[in-house]
């Protein structure tokens, strides 16, 4: 692991973080992708539009990546598809019942000092980490 | 409207910064969590990066007394640990470690429609719904 390899996540870090000082200093709202997509898929009166205007704002960052910078955008996920059914069955589920996702409690929570967010960080690591390890120990390549 | 905009914004930011970080290359999450294998640290420095910035424009922003377009902030206040933070969060661990995306990075993912991330995207909707459909059941029980 070189020190050139860590200038691009350092930096695409602070664009996260300052994205999300962008959304609480402007509406003084939570940047977390799981809250914002479940409040799309299941709609509260009052809530959604600017929900789904961020959705709309992560699509279209995917579009520009898509067009300057399609290598940050390899996505190499090859195995089964049932491995891709379950992993977003999972992540679906856990994201809602656990309040929550990288964005929401690893950076916002955490940034506030969050009990819950500093605790929940930790255990999807461990949980994303388990899994990995566990993948490797059954002779999968993860 | 300002209000949509000031969100597609934000997010369009976010989700450059999750490009920019590599969080969208589902190999590099799983790098990050394989950490009795090939260990590839770097995507630590993306919450690094994230929290340097997002903690202290937190507490600079908190100062004020109402965001820019809006008369509130609202940022969870629950301080409490409970069996859904844990499960959930340790839930969505799994998904992540399985599939190596997370809810934001499957978004701006999507635009390349490869078969893995549109089948995480969908399944992770499922979740979604799943959790809704349990909370459901949960209020009826209790």
């Amino acid at each position: 692991m070189d020190l050139g390899s860590l200038v691009q996540p350092l930096i695409g870090g602070i664009l996260i973080g300052v994205s999300a000082s962008m959304l609480l200093l402007l509406q003084g709202r939570v940047l977390g992708v799981s809250g914002i997509v479940g409040g799309v898929a299941i709609p509260k009166a009052g809530d959604t539009a600017w929900r789904v205007a961020a959705l709309l704002g992560m699509l279209a960052a995917g579009g520009l990546l898509w067009l300057v910078a399609p290598e940050t955008l390899n996505v190499t996920a090859e195995g089964p598809v049932w491995r891709y059914v379950i992993a977003g069955l999972l992540v679906g589920f856990g994201t809602q019942f656990g309040s929550g996702c990288t964005s929401g409690h690893g950076v916002c929570g955490i940034s506030r000092l969050s009990p819950r967010s500093i605790v929940a960080t930790l255990v999807f690591m461990a949980g994303g980490m388990i899994t990995v390890a566990l993948f490797r120990m059954l002779g999968g390549v993860p | 409207m300002k209000l949509l905009i000031s969100a597609f914004v934000s997010a369009l930011v976010f989700g450059i910064g999750l490009g920019i970080a590599g969080m969208t290359l589902p190999a590099k999450v799983i790098g990050f969590l394989d950490i009795t294998g090939n260990w590839d640290p770097s995507l630590a420095f993306v919450m690094v990066g994230a929290i340097a910035v997002h903690a202290v424009s937190y507490r600079l922003i908190t100062r004020r007394t109402s965001p820019i377009l809006t008369t509130k902030f609202q940022v969870p206040t629950r301080r409490d640990l409970d069996f859904k933070l844990l499960a959930g969060s340790f839930v969505f661990g799994i998904g992540w470690g399985l599939g190596g995306f997370c809810p934001g990075p499957a978004l701006v993912s999507a635009i390349t429609l490869h078969p893995a991330v549109i089948v995480f995207v969908v399944s992770m909707i499922a979740g979604i719904y799943l959790n809704h459909l349990v909370s459901k059941l949960g209020q009826k029980g209790g």
